[in-house]
């Protein structure tokens, strides 16, 4: 055993992923949607929703805030000051959107589903679903999952949106640019299918992964108070690995 | 199955081996229908793991589980959920989920598994709860009853369905003497009123005279005894006198499976 610690350190992250990876196959297989199944779908894309909101409007309109200021201040220095709106607006649709939603609904809506599965099947509430012949994978699994891949395009848009009004702010109220060129610059500038399109698919893309990742480390939790709360950690780092791993790859092949 | 029908669960030469350890050997367990079985054991003995037996949750390594004419440890998927309708489980702590009021808690088997109306629903799940005592509780959450009172509800949830049995793993701990009582009662009364097979995971022996037509001892991985509490009481058999009297340690070792204290320790010395 202990010759093998370091094909150990190679090997169980990859066992991870494959168990991980089945336990999404069972998901999906076992997929039904009762009109049952789909109110418990809204009801979660409410609670993941609701839950990043504020953190996603605060974050959204500060991140816009200091987006503006750093390009209107380098750009000003090659008297380039119109393109700050492009600039804002490329770099929130294509990139810093998706990623810092992502990110974020990994800490506040990924962090609680993890916790409540894992306590969940701590306090023996999914030994007791199995009991009662209701298949947890099809009552608790699939609505999280499904919710996350709802949920974070529909956070993304929201982060978007305050960022602009956030980049808005700056540059029109603060700096006094003109508000028609900065809007009109924005709209000739950004092409509705490869930027903003692009942008949201990689939102649907990472919801997905983010709400996999947070219902698989709840699932596979110690059922202890020590499991859970390692389960919540190993979700929010696993989940900022995947996200930036995976948005350099989508990027890489939409550009 | 050979065995003359009022023999709702029984167990054939199960073997069970769980995290390298041989928890049961060989063991054969019969309960009968309609009456109220107490299976005992110390601590660890495997009286949960029986009990996941016989619900499908855990498949044995060797040998047969039956319930009735039908062999659980072959049984998977819709199969499986068919026959856990019938069973109803309280577990060692309730598990109630704490999302949902005792109501709903109580209503979901019902709209889960049945088409009833909404207000048929209703007064079966109020009938189930006035059973238990606990009508008035009804759109408390988990968090706001008492430890006696979430197994009170969890009871009343396992019946929801009317099943043919069931189960309740260590109904009694930590209940006060008169909680202790309502249980009894109310474990008697089910057991009345809807005919069921029921059985009792439990260490507490002086209640179980007062509760079981019948009653059996696992320890040691085996069935080590088996009659009506009375018979057992009665036993000469040096293993059981130890566990119907309480004596500490006996041939039912207080340890865990270990080496020796000194071994172990001169072990750690020479690694360090
Ligand atoms: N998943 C598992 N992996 C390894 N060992 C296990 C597992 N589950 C149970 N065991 C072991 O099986 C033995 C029997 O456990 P079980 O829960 O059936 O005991 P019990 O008789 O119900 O005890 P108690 O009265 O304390 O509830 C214990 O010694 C336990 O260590
Ligand atoms: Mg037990």
């Amino acid at each position: 055993m202990s010759s093998g610690a370091p094909q150990t350190a190679l090997t169980a992250p990859l066992r991870e992923l494959g168990r991980a990876g089945l336990f999404l196959l069972t998901a999906f297989s076992r997929m039904r949607f009762g009109p049952r199944q789909l109110a418990e779908i809204l009801r979660q894309v409410y609670f993941a929703g609701v839950r990043s909101l504020v953190i996603i409007v605060i974050c959204g309109f500060f991140v816009g805030l200091v987006l503006t200021l750093q390009t209107y201040d380098t750009l000003t220095r090659f008297g380039a000051a119109d393109a700050v709106s492009t600039v804002l607006a490329l770099s929130l649709f294509r990139e810093l959107g998706p990623v810092l939603a992502a990110l974020l609904f990994a800490g506040r809506a990924g962090t609680s589903i993890t916790a409540e599965i894992g306590l969940m099947r701590a306090t023996e509430q999914l030994d007791a679903l199995d009991l009662m012949a209701i298949d947890p994978m099809e009552r608790i699994v699939q609505p999280r999952l499904l919710a996350g891949l709802i949920a974070l395009p529909a956070l993304v848009l929201i982060f978007n949106l305050t960022a602009i009004v956030g980049g808005i702010f700056f540059a029109v109220f603060l700096m006094g640019s003109d508000p028609i060129s900065f809007w009109a610059n924005m709209q000739s500038s950004v092409e509705l299918m490869r930027d903003f399109g692009g942008g949201m698919f990689k939102s649907v893309c990472f919801g997905f992964v983010a709400a996999w990742l947070a219902v698989w480390f709840g699932w596979s939790a110690r059922p202890t108070s020590e499991g859970v709360a390692l389960a919540t950690t190993q979700t929010v780092i696993a989940t900022a690995i995947a996200v930036l791993v995976l948005d350099f790859i989508l990027s890489a092949f939409m550009l | 199955m050979t065995e003359s029908s009022d023999i709702a669960i029984s167990l054939r030469r199960v073997t069970v081996r769980l995290g390298g350890r041989t928890i049961l050997e060989d063991l054969d367990l019969d309960i009968p229908a309609g009456q109220v079985t107490a299976v005992m054991g110390p601590s660890g003995a495997g009286k949960t793991t029986v009990l996941r037996l016989v619900t499908g949750q855990l498949k044995p390594d060797a040998g047969e589980v039956w319930i009735g004419e039908t062999r659980v440890d072959r049984l998977g998927g819709k199969a499986l959920g068919r026959l856990r309708r019938n069973i109803g489980v309280l577990l060692q702590n309730g598990a109630l989920f704490t999302d949902l009021t005792s109501f709903d808690n109580v209503a979901l088997p019902l709209r889960e598994h049945t088409r009833l109306s909404e207000s048929l629903i209703r007064r079966i799940v109020l009938m189930k709860l006035e059973m238990v005592g606990l009508r008035g509780a009804a759109q408390l959450y988990p968090s706001e009853l008492s430890g006696g009172m979430k197994r009170r509800v969890a009871t009343a949830r396992a019946m929801a369905l009317d099943p043919g049995i069931m189960f309740y793993d260590e109904p009694f701990a930590g209940l006060d003497p008169i909680s202790l009582g309502v249980s009894l009662r109310l474990i008697r009364d089910i057991n009345a009123a809807l005919g069921t097979t029921s059985v009792v995971i439990t260490h507490d022996v002086r209640e179980v005279a007062k509760l079981a037509d019948h009653a059996c001892i696992i320890a040691d991985r085996k069935l080590v005894a088996t009659g009506t509490p009375d018979e057992l009481a009665a036993s000469a058999d040096p293993l059981v006198r130890q566990f119907m009297q309480g004596e500490p340690d006996g041939p039912v070792p207080f340890h865990y499976p270990a080496h020796a204290l000194d071994e172990e320790l001169m072990l750690r010395g020479e690694s360090r």
